[in-house]
């Protein structure tokens, strides 16, 4: 069962043609990393499918519900509560983690839960305190953001969005802020959150990690998608741009 | 001759800090006025800054370039002025339809300073809300606050953070400002020392009314050291 339709997606900042024609599907409790160089429009896609940018024409469904479609040329977007309801479907995970500073760890996780989902306080704490747990955070919940390493606010950042229990999350190149040492700290606990089979889409620059985590690892440049395919096809491939691409991560 | 001298010096002394003395339990309510007119102020400056400054930063053309324009008038002409206008020539208009109004000369300074500093409050607001990186309405969106939990909760706090030191000064010149409310007679500490200095033919008056100014900013100076202290287990 697909849970991400993307058909023909088009998205431009002035006359700057980011996304040409982008269509993918991807299935409920895969694992995609999308790679490509900076400016290939990867992050723009990422951002279109988890409403954080308006797009010029196509179609987006998520978990069987259509976000955006195109009629007449124009994207009509589905009412403010089905887009809410997407939106709590889906998690993002952002490269310089956006956490809020004036929260302690604990309320970090915490706040979302409590007063979008109204879960009660007592059991929202019980499961962010779980959360943190599974992440190694767990003597961190009263410190402040300012007060956590790179590595630790990425963690708190992905239980944040873990205690929404979203269907889907995503991944805004979640390592690029950080140091090799605490990018594998970050990389370790993203990959142990595929026990959950949770559908995840990716975007990074670690090669051997989106190698050994994806079912599939989709290949951009220039706005458009050049390669989809499993990460073995793929580090095969006989595509020029693919190689030349992939070439410079090996030496 | 010498020692005459000095014991006269020492009686001058006595007298003035007698005299001193004498003048403290009238300089108390001038006093409490001043400070009357400082809380009123911010009671309605503070607010109405704020709803001035979302209207500031207003997509809508038709709400933000009048209050660019009020902000202008506010800032860029002399409270004085504002004062004499909002006393001499509200009423006037008033007055055609109401021949019996009277505006309260304690009333018209509070609307006079509320509306001054308001504009004042409002571009601090606007410069704190606009320090708020971009990610923590996007983060906020994720998470699925609305907009009014993202401003109260997410946002309005970071932004107090941001404005606690401009702010603190702000309230130490409206300490000080408070004096301008003499020119419509308003009997606050300044009109009070002046016109005892005038029937005394002596300084002393106005040095005490310093001091009573400069008592008054030092609280507020601890006061916003304190605060900032509270609002620095974050950055």
């Amino acid at each position: 069962m697909s849970m991400i339709k993307v058909k023909n997606l088009k998205k431009s900042f002035d006359k700057n043609e980011v996304l040409k024609d982008i269509s993918l599907e991807i299935n409920n409790s895969e694992i995609i990393s999308i790679i490509g160089s900076s400016g290939s429009g990867k992050s723009t896609l990422l951002r279109c499918m988890t409403q954080l940018e308006n797009i010029d024409s196509g179609f987006i469904e998520i978990d069987g519900q259509v976000m955006v479609s195109t009629e007449n040329g124009h994207p009509v977007y589905a009412s403010k509560n089905i887009l809410q309801e997407i939106r709590m479907k889906t998690g993002l995970v952002f490269q310089n983690f956006n956490l809020f500073p004036h929260f302690n760890v604990l309320r970090n996780v915490s706040e979302a839960p409590i007063q979008v989902c109204k879960i009660p306080k007592e059991q929202a704490i019980q499961e962010a305190r779980e959360l943190l747990k599974k992440l190694g955070l767990s003597d961190k919940e009263n410190n402040y953001p300012c007060e956590l390493s790179g590595g630790q606010c990425q963690r708190v950042s992905i239980a944040r969005a873990l205690a929404l229990k979203p269907k889907v999350l995503f991944f805004d190149e979640p390592t690029s802020a950080l140091d090799p040492e605490l990018t594998g700290e970050v990389l370790k606990v993203i990959k142990s959150l595929t026990e959950y089979h949770m559908t995840m889409v990716i975007v990074t620059h670690e090669m051997e990690f989106a190698r050994e985590i994806s079912d599939r690892i989709i290949f951009m440049d220039q706005g458009v998608i050049v390669e989809d395919s499993t990460p073995e096809e793929l580090f095969q491939s006989k595509n020029e741009r693919v190689r030349s691409f992939l070439g410079k991560f090996r030496c | 001759m010498e020692f005459q001298q000095k014991a006269k010096g020492e009686k001058g002394m006595n007298e003035t800090i007698q005299n001193m003395a004498n003048l403290l339990p009238y300089m108390v309510e001038p006093t409490i006025t001043a400070i009357k007119l400082f809380f009123l102020t911010l009671l309605i400056g503070l607010p109405l800054g704020m709803v001035l400054a979302l209207g500031r930063m207003s997509k809508l053309a038709i709400i933000r370039y009048p209050i660019q324009i009020y902000n202008l008038i506010m800032r860029g002409t002399p409270l004085i002025l504002q004062l004499y206008l909002i006393y001499y020539q509200i009423p006037k208009w008033i007055q055609m339809y109401d021949p019996d109004f009277r505006f309260d000369r304690f009333t018209a300074v509070v609307i006079g300073f509320s509306i001054n500093y308001a504009a004042y409050f409002c571009e601090i607001y606007r410069g704190g809300i606009q320090t708020i990186p971009k990610g923590q309405y996007e983060a906020a969106k994720m998470l699925g606050f609305t907009k009014g939990q993202t401003f109260f909760k997410i946002v309005l706090p970071q932004v107090v953070k941001q404005v606690i030191p401009p702010l603190g000064s702000e309230f130490m010149v409206l300490v000080k400002d408070t004096s301008l409310a003499h020119v419509i007679g308003v009997a606050e500490l300044y009109l009070f020392s002046t016109n005892q200095m005038a029937t005394r033919g002596s300084m002393m008056p106005v040095v005490m009314a310093g001091i009573f100014y400069l008592i008054m900013n030092w609280i507020v100076e601890k006061c916003f050291i304190l605060l900032e202290k509270r609002l620095s287990y974050y950055q």
